[in-house]
């Protein structure tokens, strides 16, 4: 309370001393609208201090419902920083996000030819109902027997969402849609994606599993954007088969689904670290496949977000961490199934707490309130620079291997206290950390 | 003379050690020689034996020095004989001092490897003395009856139209062929399978327990053992009114071939299932160990009053561990440590790489073993592991398992409520390994049905235990091995199937590499026994390294009341399964494999107190004790042997 008071006592005196860009700034206030892991990293963040309801702030994690609501009529002065781009739908919801893409590989055929356009062909083909309803048709009677799924646009955390073979369930369900009375009036508003259900999906131990994958994003123009490493593999708790199409709890693994299903026990949480699905991929497949599939999932990270570059109106206040669900077929292919923007940061277990701690932890340092960082650092905790205008190389053994061989820079899924040529950036982060 | 030795060497052989610098005197015509002196370490191509009448004091005085420290490295010298300080004479006893096989081709092989000093196998093949033909022929008469044989004998006869086979050299042209064609290989790797599981060759005389276990109280207490836990099975079984085994109706036989791979969803209720033993009642029992010859315990010395394990046996200190696994080293690349990111990949582990593809296009298991003790790469080590363990994926391999798997469902067991006791107390817990519940049934409930397991009880110090089965018609009573294979599964048993499920998908050859491995090797963390590599033995080199190593701190938990084998135990018996982080553990396991030995498991938990020692120095009860060791998902396996093991000072 004392410190909230001193604060406005000198607001005054405060206002004229922010010009000076951060330095020197005796605390950070933040706003925080969220309750889960996020509310302990600022809480613990050295020199930050919350600020209630309508007090001014430096720092705001909003959610995306406060963004819509007060976004255009707040003035933002050059320092402060807010947790989403304005109108960062256009990448996160699943119609517009499939939207972008097309347009994005048309543009690519049309100037760099047809290969580099197929290198577009990530995401099942999709379409947009009621608006595309013919033409999904049309694609529909020209695969007869394949699975489609339905999806709600704009909810999350797979609800609303169920499977389909037949032209008859979804007219069904068109039917019931305008009956039921709650529908009624979203009905109109909300809009679904019928999307090409991926069949043959890379079992492990007949368990299906999607990948959680974060990336931050802190400019589209010019696009900066860091992979964070830990990413995790989200395990299905029931066992893959088509032909149980009803249970849509082997179809979803978003925790936020399998929290629900019956037998769901918290403790065993359904998650594998990204570093040993890797190993097990490598033992399974040897180590130039699995070299392969992490580049291609890289490439995933990296197009979809050039498709929105120029759409996404580009704001220096604005970062956003989003969370890629990555499925993988058969065949190691990695399809992108919706990416997040509001990611669940709620933990499902001690070590999905840790995890997310450090993610948002080193979000924050990346986002620099503070003014720690040069600017040039490739690597923030646990965040890789993955792109800078362009693809950004490693530094690290360049002298040894030859200018002409340059190697990403990304390290998704590396151990990462096994870094020893990372030191000098260890160095540098427990630097930032001020003691106390 | 107090002794006799004689050489599996024809006379003008053994003529030939000269040469490799030993001097043995009384040989030509007996077969048989007086003094034997081993001054040179390329001595592998020698194996002796010696029959003995005296007690092993004597015996040892008059070997020559040099030979009495060699015996005491080389592993498969029965040395408790000499450790223990009995005056027993056992009748018709003997030592085999193996320096190394002479039978096997491979072996040879692999020495040239080595040695790169081509060594004439063929007149070794040719060997006509007595004790290597019963060894000769116990191998010919298991491959006999083999899948291998009679495709071997088929490959030969299509060789026979083939228009380059001559009658005059029909032998010869015969074997060229098969040779060509990769058979050779694949006896050669079906030999070098049978000679690792092959029990030492008694003496004619010897009793046939004697291949099991040549210690008379370590028997007893197996014995004993194995009575007190078929006695808690028998009295579970009454108490909860559950038959041992019983045939399913056929609606539950369909159910169960309907949910066979999504065993994991069912939740049976287990509550009234307790697991027979955990690894803590088996840790009781080898605490309660004595040697009845050394009775007197005014007469022990300060040291075997430290530790738990009271029996003495020869173990291994860490001079001979250096000896023994070599390239361990420091000096040789390790996967594990050069692997690491800063190390650039082409100073060691392309380098690898590119020999295990060899190794593997090969198709050589003993190659594949040498090539396994610096680590297999992960990409390789599935295909690796099945060369060294000989593992097949045959379609009568399909076939055995889907009979298990028939059986599995027409019977239901007792035991299978233990297996799935146990999976849901340990794997299913795992944050790594519960994805594979399902697997580890399939690979479980079929393993319990395996009667060919019951083959591995003529090394295992083990009896498979017997159950009365009463006849359907209820008159007749009959003592039948319960459960089928012979082994009762114990809380934890599921971890030692867990880390395979890594590696292979099909679990028809999970299945097959896991029972590989537990007739190899894993049975021995659960019998008592004195094998170098059986729980005891290793439980005190455990203990002995500590003591010699690090004895403050032995001594520091010792006085708390938290001895350190209390802690260590539980990794031990599992091979450390469940408590590394799976790439560390599978590390481990290559060394394991590739040593052919579990001695590595004793020194790993040794290493890992001495990591831990400044924290373990501060505690104050075993409680504190345990938490700071309770989480070893951090642990480098590889760094923390090397240190140990070559850099402490000793």
């Amino acid at each position: 309370m004392s410190k909230n008071k001193q604060t406005a006592g000198h607001k005054g005196a405060y206002s004229s001393q922010r010009k000076k860009e951060g330095e020197g700034r005796s605390c950070i206030r933040y706003r925080c609208g969220l309750t889960n892991t996020i509310q302990d990293v600022l809480n613990q963040r050295p020199g930050w201090v919350e600020v209630k309801d309508d007090g001014e702030w430096d720092f705001n994690w909003c959610d995306v419902g406060w963004l819509r609501e007060n976004f255009d009529h707040s003035y933002m002065e050059e320092h402060v920083r807010i947790s989403h781009f304005r109108n960062h739908y256009e990448l996160t919801r699943k119609n517009l996000m499939v939207k972008n893409l097309k347009r994005y590989r048309k543009t690519l055929e049309r100037e760099a030819g047809r290969l580099e356009a197929a290198r577009c062909d990530f995401f099942p083909c999709t379409f947009v109902l009621p608006s595309e309803y013919h033409i999904f048709v049309e694609e529909f009677k020209r695969s007869p027997g394949s699975t489609w799924i339905m999806k709600p646009v704009a909810r999350s955390q797979g609800k609303g969402i169920f499977l389909f073979r037949k032209l008859k369930d979804i007219i069904d369900w068109r039917k019931d849609g305008s009956r039921s009375e709650e529908q009624k009036d979203e009905a109109q508003v909300e809009s679904y994606v019928a999307q090409r259900y991926i069949e043959n999906p890379y079992l492990i131990a007949g368990r299906k599993f999607d990948l959680r994958v974060y990336v931050l994003v802190t400019s589209y123009i010019p696009l900066k954007a860091w992979l964070y490493r830990d990413g995790f593999a989200r395990f299905s708790n029931t066992r893959f088969s088509l032909s149980s199409i009803d249970d849509q709890y082997v179809h979803l693994t978003n925790v936020a689904v399998q929290k629900t299903a019956p037998d769901y026990d918290p403790e065993k949480g359904c998650k594998w670290q990204m570093q040993q699905l890797r190993q097990y991929l490598t033992a399974k497949h040897g180590f130039e496949t699995v070299q392969t599939l992490f580049k291609e999932i890289d490439n995933i990270f990296i197009r979809s977000l050039i498709s929105v570059q120029k759409t996404i109106i580009n704001d220096k206040h604005c970062f956003e961490l989003y969370g890629y669900d990555i499925l993988l077929d058969q065949d190691l292919k990695p399809w992108l199934i919706e990416v997040n923007a509001s990611p669940s940061l709620t933990a499902s277990s001690q070590e999905d707490y840790e995890l997310k701690y450090r993610l948002l932890e080193d979000t924050l340092h990346i986002v620099d309130m503070e003014g720690r960082l040069t600017g040039k650092e490739k690597r923030v905790g646990g965040f890789d620079l993955m792109w800078n205008d362009g693809p950004v190389y490693t530094d690290v053994g360049l002298e040894a291997l030859g200018s002409s061989c340059l190697v990403e820079n990304t390290l998704l899924d590396l151990e990462k206290c096994s870094i020893a040529s990372l030191a000098h950036q260890w160095i540098l982060c427990s630097e930032w950390v001020p003691s106390e | 003379m107090k002794y006799v030795a004689t050489l599996h060497m024809p006379v003008p052989k053994m003529k030939s050690f000269m040469r490799f610098g030993m001097s043995v005197k009384g040989m030509q015509k007996t077969h048989s020689i007086r003094s034997l002196t081993a001054r040179d370490s390329r001595n592998r191509f020698v194996t002796v034996r010696m029959r003995w009448f005296r007690t092993r004091t004597v015996m040892m005085r008059l070997f020559p020095m040099k030979l009495r420290r060699k015996m005491s490295t080389y592993r498969t010298i029965r040395t408790d004989c000499f450790m223990s300080d009995t005056q027993k004479v056992f009748p018709g006893g003997f030592v085999v001092i193996r320096l190394d096989t002479v039978l096997d081709p491979a072996v040879l092989q692999r020495s040239q490897m080595i040695t790169e000093n081509p060594v004439d196998i063929t007149s070794v093949l040719m060997d006509e003395s007595a004790e290597l033909s019963v060894s000769v022929t116990q191998i010919v008469q298991r491959l006999k009856g083999t899948h291998l044989h009679s495709q071997l004998e088929k490959q030969a006869k299509e060789c026979l139209h083939k228009p380059e086979i001559k009658l005059e050299t029909l032998k010869d042209d015969v074997r060229r062929l098969l040779k060509a064609s990769g058979w050779e290989r694949k006896l050669q790797n079906a030999v070098y399978r049978e000679l690792h599981i092959l029990p030492p060759s008694g003496h004619p005389r010897a009793p046939p327990e004697h291949t099991k276990e040549p210690l008379e109280y370590m028997c007893k207490a197996q014995v004993n053992w194995e009575k007190r836990i078929l006695k808690s099975l028998n009295s579970m079984c009454t108490e909860l009114g559950i038959p041992l085994a019983r045939k399913r109706p056929v609606p539950e036989q369909k159910e169960l071939t309907n949910k066979w791979n999504e065993m994991g969803t069912d939740e049976p209720d287990l509550s009234k299932f307790r697991p027979v033993y955990a690894p803590k009642d088996f840790l009781e029992v080898l605490v309660g160990l004595r040697n009845p010859n050394n009775e007197r315990s005014e007469d022990l010395t300060v040291r075997s009053h430290w530790g738990l394990i009271q029996v003495s046996l020869n173990v291994r200190d860490i001079p001979q561990m250096r000896e023994m696994y070599p390239e361990l080293g420091l000096t040789y690349g390790q996967l594990g440590i050069d692997d690491h990111t800063h190390v650039p990949p082409d100073l060691f582990e392309s380098e690898h790489i590119h020999i295990g593809k060899k190794v593997v296009s090969e198709q050589d298991s003993a190659a594949a073993q040498q090539y396994s003790r610096q680590g297999c790469p992960t990409g390789l080590r599935a295909q690796l592991w099945s060369l060294i363990l000989n593992t097949t994926n045959d379609p009568e391999d399909i076939t055995h398992y889907e009979q298990l798997k028939a059986r599995v469902i027409n019977h239901d067991l007792l035991v299978d409520n233990l297996i799935y006791k146990d999976v849901k107390l340990t794997a299913s817990n795992d944050d790594y390994y519960f994805v594979f519940e399902d697997y580890l049934y399939q690979v479980l409930l079929c393993f319990s049905r395996d009667t060919a397991v019951l083959e591995h009880f003529s090394y295992n110090s083990a009896t498979p235990p017997k159950s009365c089965i009463q006849n359907s018609s209820g008159s007749e009573q009959c003592a039948m091995v319960y459960p089928p294979n012979g082994v009762i599964p114990f809380h934890g048993f599921s971890m030692y199937v867990a880390p395979l499920c890594f590696l292979y998908n099909e679990p028809s050859t999970l299945y097959r590499v896991f029972r590989e491995m537990y007739i190899r090797y894993l049975f021995r963390l659960h019998s008592v026994s004195s094998h170098p590599s059986g729980i005891v033995s290793l439980c005190l080199q455990f203990e002995r390294l500590l003591q010699t190593h690090l004895p403050q701190l032995f001594y520091h938990l010792r006085e708390i009341g938290a001895q350190p084998l209390r802690i260590a135990f539980k990794w031990i018996v599992r091979a450390f399964s469940g408590y590394l982080s799976t790439d560390q553990l599978l590390l481990l396991w290559d060394r394991i494999l590739g040593c052919d030995s579990l001695e590595i498991v004793a020194v790993l938990a040794a290493a890992v107190f001495a990591f831990r020692a400044e924290n373990l120095m501060e505690v104050t009860s075993l409680a504190s004790a345990e938490a700071v060791l309770a989480d070893l998902s951090t642990l480098k396996v590889m760094p923390l042997l090397q240190i140990f093991l070559f850099a402490t000072s000793v």
